[in-house]
């Protein structure tokens, strides 16, 4: 008898909770509908020929990737084709992450791990760069870049952003070097290592997960780059993604939204590439030096 | 430690210190004195003293610019960045892992989206013509929303990116809290409200205070999705004070690029920055949250 009610008990509890699970569920739904739709829409324009109610896709058709293999503006010839395009934008996500990554690595390894005059302050400091808005930099970034022969170059865009992103790489970096237990380094230099070689041996390799992160975070940085794109490179050479779409959406608006959409899921690509196959390290990433929990 | 080990951690930091001296803080001085000079396309040095300072003093459009300015980043930060990240990460940790993972990936698109593909998909919800989905959704056949209600479209667009740093942050720490202190609440027969409220934001309160800073900022000099979506407009309706810089040094709507003028405002962005920064850090003592470093040796 007292253990049937006891069961009983247990059992509306767990219905209970199954219930507010459910609300959840649907009210997050409810709420991520609009931003689901949104990215739907990329993928129904792209491939149907129409769209019904603006989203619900009409057929299937290829037509508006046409400008993977031909030069889907005739009326303006001399824009350049996807794959140069392609190139720069690739050349600006892969040169950005190479700078980072290198520089971080090193430096969040000292500002974690070191006891030095000026620790605090180079931490606090990384805090207040970012309150140096990108268009603090930019003005003088276009100054400096005309000065080094490098405006309207895409090499310039990537020292330029590598620059502006490397605070931020490095407090990523710290974080993790703060999460490795000390005992870890400690039996290192015990057993006789130099903290360089315990930094190279024993650290690097157990941050590979976050040098991993940085990477990833870093090329799509690049990759995604609008502002230092749209303000330095003006001419066809030094066009990216970005600067193709922005000059579709100037010149064309919505007139075919179908082209549009397609460019645009080209240029996903590697995000949903990401998403697939890295959310999950995604979502370990904390902002050092926070302690969650308190 | 010796002269030596110092030259070592020096050794380990210099290219660091290199790279974000010459990309990063010789421009910004570089902006400051700028903002001393008249300089224009031509990019000559003639210093001017204050003349830029006294051009905001009397130009019409600032007064405007600060109330967008601060409905913008206080707007977007409180109903986004904080409310509805703490929503999000309280609700997508209350329910089975698995889906909370989803929910916060389905949050966490847009951030990763390139900013100019986010602007166009918002571009075609927000279309005024019958096609764009908000239009068609509710059968107008014309309806320009985004010059109708330019503030609302700018907080929302940007709170839908903002929320998602607040969300990420606040559910791994929700996910660090010990156990014990959930369970024990249940034993006392605590509902999930109480736990919510008497548990869970309490042993969050850093996280919560350190994103209300960095997020504060962030606002603050973030322009580039508004540029996208609206471009500022209706006329300056949402310029922020960012953008405005950005329009005044890039955009030749005045004729020239007046780069003296832009810098002028940049640098007094810096200053506002600098100035909440530091009011953050005392209000929330942020100097607690850093951890000594527990080896000596080099």
């Amino acid at each position: 008898m007292f253990k049937k009610s006891n069961n009983e008990k247990i059992n509306r509890r767990k219905r209970k909770v199954n219930f507010r699970e459910v609300g959840i569920f649907v009210f997050l739904t409810i709420i991520s509908v609009v931003i689901v739709l949104g990215y739907f829409w990329l993928f129904a324009g792209s491939f149907s020929g129409e769209l019904v109610y603006g989203i619900i896709p009409k057929g299937f058709s290829l037509k508006s990737w046409r400008f993977l293999w031909e030069n889907p503006f005739p009326e303006n010839p001399d824009w350049p084709s996807i794959w140069p395009i392609l190139f720069n934008t690739l050349y600006l996500g892969l040169g950005v992450t190479v700078i980072v990554v290198s520089v971080s690595t090193l430096a969040g390894y000292v500002i974690s791990r070191m006891k030095f005059p000026g620790r605090s302050f180079l931490l606090a400091s990384t805090l207040v760069l970012h309150a140096f808005p990108a268009i603090t930099l930019l003005i003088a970034l276009y100054y400096i870049l005309k000065a080094l022969n490098l405006l309207d170059t895409i090499t310039g865009v990537v020292l330029a952003k590598a620059g502006f992103f490397t605070p931020f790489g490095i407090w990523i970096m710290k974080g993790f070097f703060d999460g490795i237990s000390w005992d870890m380094e400690m039996s290192a230099l015990i057993d006789g290592a130099t903290r360089f070689q315990a930094w190279h041996k024993v650290m690097l390799p157990i941050v590979k997960p976050g040098i991993a992160a940085i990477s990833i975070f870093s090329f799509l940085m690049g990759w995604s780059e609008y502002i230092f794109v749209i303000t330095f490179n003006r001419s066809y050479s030094s066009w990216t993604l970005t600067s193709y779409i922005s000059a579709i959406v100037s010149d064309y608006r919505f007139s075919d939204y179908g082209l549009l959409a397609a460019v645009s899921l080209f240029y996903m690509v590697p995000v949903i590439l990401f998403f697939i196959f890295t959310q999950k390290y995604l979502m370990e990433i904390t902002l050092g030096g926070i302690k969650g929990g308190r | 430690m010796g002269r030596k080990a110092y030259l070592k951690i020096f050794l380990f930091l210099l290219p660091a210190i290199l790279f974000t001296a010459i990309f990063f803080i010789t421009p910004a001085v570089m902006t400051t004195i700028m903002g001393f000079t008249n300089m224009d396309y031509r990019f000559q040095w003639n210093f001017v003293g204050l003349y830029n300072y006294f051009k905001m003093l009397i130009d019409p459009l600032v007064s405007k610019i600060i109330l967008t300015t601060f409905v913008y980043t206080f707007g977007t930060l409180l109903i986004f960045n904080v409310t509805f990240g703490l929503i999000l990460a309280i609700l997508t940790t209350s329910i089975r892992e698995k889906n909370g993972i989803f929910f916060r990936t389905i949050w966490l698109l847009p951030r990763f989206t390139p900013p100019v593909v986010y602007g166009v998909i918002w571009l075609w919800i927000l279309s005024p013509m019958k096609e764009g989905l908000l239009n068609s959704f509710l059968g107008y056949d014309y309806m320009p929303w985004i010059s109708n209600f330019p503030w609302q479209v700018i907080i929302i667009t940007n709170g839908f990116i903002g929320a998602s740093m607040g969300m990420i942050i606040f559910a791994s720490a929700i996910k660090s809290i010990s156990k014990d202190y959930l369970w024990a609440a249940k034993v006392d027969g605590a509902s999930w409200l109480q736990e919510i409220g008497y548990i869970i934001l309490p042993m969050i309160r850093w996280p919560v205070a350190f994103i209300t800073a960095y997020q504060t900022l962030s606002l603050l000099t973030s322009y580039e999705y508004i540029l996208l979506i609206t471009e500022g407009g209706p006329y300056f309706k949402s310029t922020v004070w960012s953008l405005y810089s950005y329009k005044v040094a890039f955009s030749s709507y005045a004729g020239t690029y007046e780069f003296g003028y832009g810098a002028a405002l940049a640098t007094v962005l810096v200053i506002v920055g600098i100035i909440a920064s530091i009011f953050y850090w005392r209000i929330f003592k942020f100097k607690e949250m850093m951890e000594e470093p527990k080896i000596d040796v080099v």
